[in-house]
């Protein structure tokens, strides 16, 4: 066997590359400017393009051009820079713009701590922008998961035309470790689906999918816009065409929750006790898990890899069994709000850090433990 | 083709708006120049020049307030036989401000059509980046505060290489447009016009004042000599073509076969310039060649040559879950501000934890095995402190074994490093027996 070195970034970056990513435009910021400079070394030798932007709107601006021009785009940023993003976002996302987006957690609020980790943006990047349209968010626990999501990532941004964001942290992007890149399987490729008929109409889509793809350039034209359109791709004030394309743009991401609800578990049947987290975070619950069965108190865990849509199906059925249920997340209460939501039958307790500095295991086992 | 114009859509504006003009002479042209409608996209911006998209059956893209040089670098870059044109207001032209100035420096073939209407005509007629001083406008009194400022002297000094002014109403206005998008590279066309709806009705503004403000400027009509130079996709192509190598993983076949190896936590204190990543690099090397799995994590300040460096690294026979450090096996402390970063783990040290500490470094009172050793004495340069203490490791088989260090150094350095640091590990090993 021969294991691979490389930080969470450079994993990002290969899997982006095994995807097919074939563009990528960003402004430096740490804890994501490594992702800028493996794409810079990555993709001029495949033929792509690694653009640096005079700033993070513009970056998001050029990926959105070359995503219409049918380029696989890809950005990657921190918090600050997701706050600069926020109005491309909206674009994106009501236009159906397919994108990924890394973003590197740093300890916010605002310039924060640029060395230091946190989940802090989890709520954000699903409601940091207007209308609250439904994005995807999947989060990696380590540098094996930075590659392989971003696999991922790409498929879901191709299937379902909108942005994809990998949430990482300081703490996987640009921490160095061994994985056995070899031995992995990566998900098959999906690509855009190309429009193939008569009369293209370029937001034309059954009810719960996203429409198909040409390309501008192409021999169709094709019409992009941010403003509410219809089918056409023309402004619309027609209320049914509306609502019709409002309910769509929830629908095609909500109705395929079940399938895109990636996951890891460790559930023992003899436990009463469920831990519940994600990211970074979720070593440490595993690491405790480990100890605790020990001791002889084993708990099961279960660590989500797509945060959103929250994978409410997986989340009722893996915690019907168990009493209790504890969430640990690396900021002060985000995504725990979900979990509550879901599992509002249950008593779910939570423990969380925001002070720059891991989730230890002993932490967690005393949480666990202090019942 | 006759006409570009959508006969399903006609024109909108306000009656006698300069913006119809300009539409008609910008399809005049695209048709003088034979443009091929499916190799054309249309960029529009905010306001009333954002509606040009929706007039022209060519491909379209409208996007947020300022940002359409954005969206138009992105398909250019993406799609380099296209003719991108893109249209601006004087509102798109301030709040995307940035974008202009990059658009200038970099001189990628696109068409910017600046349609200045010297206000938000939208919004009611509010002032923009180019109303005059003394104009009556809809935001009040501010525009008397502030003066307004000439796009086409500010692309000069940015690199424009193609910057053109005329009136919205030059009878030549679709031969001036067609020059702008003949040129290859970034051009800019800036047209005064007369926004009725709004700005007219306050204002005094006829054709006659509008031929007045542009003389009164210098006089802007094209080609811009000293800016000349190779436009940025063609360059860019060319600069890219020279990367061939796609950088491979660093990926370490196991060599060493370690019985009853248990989990190694080292932590190196330093200081910026002492190459303490690089060590710490060595010792997950070390690791890998021994089939075990290694994590690092580095702490250091944002400025080079200056403050601490720490390394962290886990090496471990299993895939390491919590990547922080928990009860170190090894601590080298090589320097005072190193050591201060991380001053509270001392006291919680084990006591067969391996402490290397350079004479000069003063470390917190510590339950653990301190080894003192005088590099200075030994005349090993500071930047070698760190590679001398695996030397040390190695020897005293603290994490790494001789066997490990000699792998990472043979597959981490070129082979004259190699032997150069071979040679400070040789020094230390036998000073230190």
């Amino acid at each position: 066997m021969a294991l691979s070195f490389m930080e969470g970034n450079e994993a990002l970056a290969r899997g982006a590359i095994a995807a097919g990513c074939n563009f990528f435009a960003g402004y430096p910021i740490t804890p994501a400017t490594t992702i800028f400079n493996n794409m810079l070394q990555m993709l001029p030798p495949k033929g792509g393009i690694c653009i640096q932007g005079e700033d993070e709107i513009a970056s998001m601006g050029y990926c959105i051009g070359a995503a219409m021009a049918g380029k696989k785009a890809l950005t990657a940023t921190s918090g600050p820079g997701i706050s600069l993003y926020s109005e491309q976002l909206s674009f994106a996302i009501g236009s159906e713009i397919p994108l990924v987006i890394a973003d590197v957690q740093r300890l916010g609020p605002s310039t924060g701590s640029a060395t230091r980790g946190a989940d802090s943006d989890i709520q954000f990047l699903r409601w940091g922008s207007t209308s609250g349209v439904p994005v995807i968010v999947l989060a990696p626990k380590d540098a094996q998961d930075c590659y392989v999501l971003a696999v991922h990532a790409f498929n879901y941004a191709e299937e379902f035309r909108c942005p994809v964001f990998i949430a990482s942290n300081k703490e996987i992007g640009m921490t160095r470790e061994s994985f056995d890149m070899d031995s992995i399987t990566l998900p098959r490729i999906v690509e855009r689906k190309l429009f193939s008929g008569e009369a293209y109409l370029p937001f034309e889509a059954k009810p719960d999918a996203a429409p198909p793809f040409l390309p501008i350039g192409g021999k169709t034209l094709v019409r992009q816009t941010s403003s509410t359109h219809g089918p056409d791709g023309y402004i619309t004030i027609d209320p049914e065409t509306i609502a019709q394309n409002q309910a769509r743009l929830r629908k095609k991401i909500h109705s395929a929750q079940k399938r895109i609800s990636l996951f890891e578990e460790n559930i023992k049947d003899t436990t009463d006790t469920l831990v519940i987290s994600y990211g970074v975070s979720a070593r440490a619950v595993e690491d405790a898990g480990k100890v605790l069965e020990s001791k002889g108190k084993p708990v099961s865990t279960l660590t989500l890899k797509t945060l959103w849509p929250v994978p409410e199906e997986l989340l009722t059925k893996k915690a019907r069994p168990f009493k209790r249920i504890i969430v640990i997340e690396m900021n002060l209460g985000q995504y725990v709000h979900e979990i509550q939501r879901v599992l509002c039958d249950k008593k779910v307790e939570f423990y969380g850090q925001m002070n720059g500095v891991l989730i230890s295991p002993e932490k967690i086992m005393e949480v666990i433990e202090n019942e | 083709m006759n006409s570009f114009l959508n006969q399903s859509r006609p024109l909108v504006y306000c009656p006698g708006c300069s913006h119809e003009k300009i539409t008609k002479g910008l399809d005049k042209a695209m048709t003088g120049l034979n443009l091929l409608a499916d190799k054309t996209v249309i960029v529009t911006d905010i306001g009333c020049s954002g509606l040009f998209d929706t007039f022209f059956n060519v491909h379209a893209l409208h996007g947020i307030h300022g940002r359409a040089l954005t969206y138009a670098s992105g398909l250019k870059l993406a799609d380099p036989d296209l003719n991108v044109i893109v249209t601006m207001g004087d509102g798109g032209l301030g709040i995307g401000g940035a974008h202009v100035l990059a658009a200038c420096r970099r001189n990628l073939d696109l068409t910017l059509i600046i349609l200045n209407n010297f206000n938000f005509g939208m919004t009611g007629g509010q002032y923009s980046a180019t109303t005059p001083t003394d104009a009556t406008v809809g935001s009040g009194f501010l525009n008397q505060a502030e003066i307004p400022l000439d796009i086409c002297a500010i692309a000069e000094s940015a690199g424009a290489t193609y910057i053109a002014k005329c009136s919205a109403l030059d009878e030549d206005l679709p031969e001036k447009i067609a020059k702008a998008i003949e040129h290859k590279g970034f051009s800019i066309i800036e047209t005064l016009g007369m926004c009725t709806g709004r700005y007219t009705k306050r204002n005094k503004l006829s054709p006659k004042v509008l031929d007045q403000m542009i003389t009164g400027l210098p006089a802007r009509s094209g080609v811009i000599e000293k800016n000349q130079r190779p436009e940025y996709g063609e360059r860019y192509r060319a600069l890219a073509k020279k990367m061939k190598t796609f950088p491979r993983a660093v990926t370490l076949e196991k060599k060493i076969d370690l019985k009853d190896y248990q989990q190694q936590e080292v932590v190196i204190l330093g200081s910026a310039g002492m190459r303490i990543v690089t060590a710490g690099d060595l010792v997950c090397h070390a690791g890998l060649c021994a089939g075990m799995h290694v994590s690092m994590k580095n702490d250091y300040n944002i400025t080079v040559l200056r403050g601490q460096s720490v390394s962290e690294i886990l090496i471990s026979p299993e895939k390491i879950g919590y990547p922080g450090i928990k009860s170190p096996s090894v601590v080298l402390a090589l320097s005072d501000e190193g050591v201060l970063r991380r001053k509270k783990i001392f006291a919680t040290l084990k006591p067969d934890t391996f402490v290397l500490k350079e004479k000069s470094v003063t470390i917190p009172k510590t339950p653990a095995d301190v080894v003192e050793i005088d590099f200075k004495k030994l005349k090993i340069k500071k930047q070698d402190w760190a590679l001398a203490s695996l030397g040390v490791m190695a020897k005293k088989e603290k994490a790494i074994n001789k066997k490990m260090l000699t792998y990472a150094l043979k597959s981490r350095f070129n082979e004259k490093v190699c032997l150069i640091a071979m040679e400070t590990i040789k020094k230390i090993s036998l000073a230190s027996s």
